[in-house]
């Protein structure tokens, strides 16, 4: 059983924890553990997405298998992350390949359905007028389409890389490193400052990270449509898997 | 048990005859899972209901309540439960915490897009009828809100299924506990049972959930996004 503190004592605990000079350091140190989380969370978050984004824009772009295209999102969902990650582990053995594997399968739903989504809304008077003006079909789909889809785009990319950094977090269960380690070991240690450090640092990353995207999104949001964000983020879709 | 007693053994990926004499294991495992489910599910609503309400009739509520739970979601599960532990243990308490904490931001969202979708006419149409505001919301709004509602109480189901089997970490977990006895003993058949079980109790519920609101919604096409 982990020892339980006061809401005071526990914070002074974790400031000091954090205030050691040995955590910042070696391959258990804060900049390594981030630098292992960032990059297992980056890989999977571009892969799924050089696989998934093809596919929502193609699918959205040409109005086909809208139900496979939503519905991809309610079986994402469902995926237990804790058992996608274990049963990836039991195939492929130790090392990134498993962690990837699962990762990038959790990453693709949300960007596939806000892909398809943001392509499929496009309103059919602005293809016309894109047809009249003697845009070629490739031409419409990147210089018309794309970018008025833009915000839903992102939002699908979004999405995904929160839920990935947070399922990179289970990735300590299978022997993978990270900012999930000082979670797993807290608990096996029974090591509540490091286990509460180690929340706190999760939590920032992933707070981080939509922070971080939605500044990104702003940016390449053309200004011409910024004023309709409002509608936008309400119709992005809610994934959570871990 | 099945763990390298001869070298040549090969763990199946589902040893039937052990999952044959362990059925219990599974059916007790299913109930608990079924049973925080559920708490999640009906908790979010009881905090979502009275809240969406609150934010749809005080504009002002509606930006800083959808920013908090915005910020809870945005918190790994993993995370939420190890900060809570040490003031809530490990247990129910902690699970329903994260779990209802984030059913929350799911069924306020909808329920808010909801009543914000009923058009303007109609709410004329239900002043000049002579409704009071509170009468005007139970009988105009709110039915009309709810293919909205459903659509979040099905996404808050599906998403709470998955999410369980991760409190196995804080001692629970429903068929999570299976996921992670396969993962300590090295043993292929509970994990992959309770993986797939996982994943057919989320899709049972979800239709479940749309025949419910093919009944009490006659009118609405059940889409969920």
């Amino acid at each position: 059983m982990v020892a339980r503190g006061s809401f005071v004592s526990v914070i002074s605990l974790v400031v000091q924890w954090f205030s050691d000079p040995a955590h910042w350091s070696g391959p258990d140190g804060i900049p390594q553990r981030l630098i292992e989380h960032v990059q297992i969370s980056a890989e999977s978050v571009a892969i799924g997405a050089v696989i998934a984004l093809p596919i929502g824009i193609a699918l959205g772009h040409y109005g086909r298998f809208g139900n496979v295209a939503i519905n991809i999102s309610n079986v994402g969902r469902a995926l237990p992350s804790f058992g996608v990650l274990v049963i990836a582990f039991q195939v492929l053995g130790l090392g990134n390949l498993p962690i990837l594997v699962a990762l990038v399968a959790l990453a693709i739903p949300p960007m596939v359905t806000n892909s398809y989504v943001g392509l499929s809304e496009v309103d059919p008077d602005v293809k016309e007028a894109a047809r009249g003006m003697g845009y070629r079909e490739v031409a419409q789909l990147l210089r018309v389409e794309l970018p008025l889809a833009v915000p839903l785009v992102m939002a699908g990319i979004r999405t995904s890389a929160v839920q990935v950094v947070a399922t990179a977090t289970l990735a300590a269960l299978i022997a993978g490193g990270g900012f999930g380690r000082y979670i797993i070991d807290g608990f096996a240690q029974q090591d509540y400052t490091k286990l509460a450090a180690g929340a706190v640092l999760v939590a920032a990353l992933a707070m981080a990270t939509e922070l971080s995207l939605s500044a990104l999104e702003r940016v390449l949001v053309p200004r011409g449509i910024r004023l309709q964000r409002a509608p936008v983020a309400r119709r992005v879709t809610t994934f959570k898997t871990a | 048990m099945p763990s390298g007693l001869f070298l040549d053994y090969v763990d199946p990926w589902v040893n039937w005859t052990w999952l044959s004499t362990h059925i219990p294991l599974f059916v007790s495992a299913v109930e608990q899972h079924l049973t925080l489910t559920v708490i999640a599910v009906g908790g979010g609503l009881a905090i979502s209901i009275p809240l969406g309400i609150a934010a749809h009739r005080w504009r002002s509520l509606r930006n800083p309540v959808l920013a908090f739970f915005d910020v809870v979601y945005t918190i790994p599960s993993l995370a939420l439960f190890a900060l809570l532990v040490p003031y809530t243990g490990l247990g129910v308490v902690t699970a329903e915490i994260g779990l209802i904490g984030y059913t929350v931001l799911i069924l306020v969202r909808n329920l808010l897009v909801g009543l914000e979708s009923v058009p303007p006419d109609v709410l004329d149409a239900a002043d000049g009828m002579g409704y009071r505001p509170l009468a005007r919301l139970f009988r105009v709004e709110l039915p009309l809100a709810l293919p909205a509602i459903f659509a979040g109480v099905r996404i808050a189901t599906v998403t709470t299924i998955g999410l369980v089997t991760i409190t196995a970490l804080i001692g629970l977990g429903g068929l999570g506990q299976l996921i992670e006895r396969g993962l300590i003993e090295n043993f292929h058949t509970p994990l992959v049972v309770a993986t797939v079980l996982s994943i057919a109790l989320a899709l049972v519920a979800d239709l479940l959930l749309v025949g419910a609101q093919r009944l009490a919604v006659p009118w609405s096409r059940g889409a969920a996004s």
